[in-house]
């Protein structure tokens, strides 16, 4: 099937610039004449991961493959991984720091979030490795 | 109500975005946490917020809300009105508390 392909790098060292993939993603599926809803769920199950990329993994890459009726996306960071991913999908259950909490984030929701807006979700982790979350969204 | 509306009724100061001020809204959400916006927000058009960073047009932009209002005075720097400039969303400024600005909005017919 024919499908587009597109990658990021999602800077981790940049909070100001953490959605620029996402956003690009979310124009790139506007102009193809996906559905309003659809893509505002791409968006905000993308954006989620970039932020938690930039705000836990010091960054990664991103990587989208968009089909005519889905979308796959590919989360991969180096960062410090998640040691018990069944407590970091709970609502509420965050390890971000202050700082963060002060930046508008780290409320525990970001996975759940991406969970919610996604049709399939499969996150896989090795502590002191990485971490690479693997979102699908079907389009209406 | 439009968005020239809320100016009016929040005594706001336009940052950017004055040439969308005849757009209509019809909700509006208050929140500090982008997280809590991104979970629970459907459709509302319009965030209030205490929050200044880059991210808080980034995600009014993934919810595709049209308006942001700083609150309690605040006001960002250029880089973030200069984003949501290019994104098309209008940013008012008020002296207004949260609770303020939301219940000055929400009785005269912005819904939740």
């Amino acid at each position: 099937m024919q499908c587009i392909r597109l990658e990021y790098d999602v800077d981790g060292e940049n909070f100001a610039s953490a959605g620029n993939a996402s956003e690009s993603v979310k124009r790139t599926l506007k102009q193809m004449g996906v559905s309003p809803a659809s893509v505002r769920r791409v968006a905000i199950a993308m954006y989620e991961g970039e932020i938690n990329m930039v705000i836990h993994a010091h960054g990664g890459k991103a990587e989208v493959e968009i089909y005519p009726d889905r979308i796959d996306i590919y989360l991969k960071d180096k960062g410090p991984g998640i040691a018990d991913i069944d407590l970091a999908m709970k609502a509420g259950y965050s390890t971000a720091t202050e700082s963060i909490r002060s930046l508008g984030f780290g409320a525990g929701m970001g996975l759940p979030n991406m969970k919610k807006y996604s049709d399939e979700m499969k996150i896989d982790s090795a502590v002191g490795v990485g971490t690479t979350v693997y979102l699908r969204v079907d389009f209406e | 109500m439009t968005i020239r509306e809320v100016v009016k009724l929040l005594d706001a100061e336009i940052l950017c975005g004055a040439e969308h001020l005849d757009t209509e809204i019809h909700t509006a959400c208050g929140s500090d946490m982008m997280s809590d916006v991104l979970a629970y927000v459907k459709d509302q058009s319009v965030l209030l917020t205490g929050l200044l960073n880059p991210q808080v047009v980034r995600t009014a932009e993934m919810m595709d809300m049209l308006c942001i209002v700083f609150v309690r005075g605040k006001r960002p720097e250029q880089p973030v009105i200069d984003l949501a400039a290019e994104k098309g969303i209008v940013l008012l400024t008020t002296e207004k508390r949260l609770f303020v600005a939301c219940g000055i909005l929400y009785t005269n017919g912005l819904g939740g």
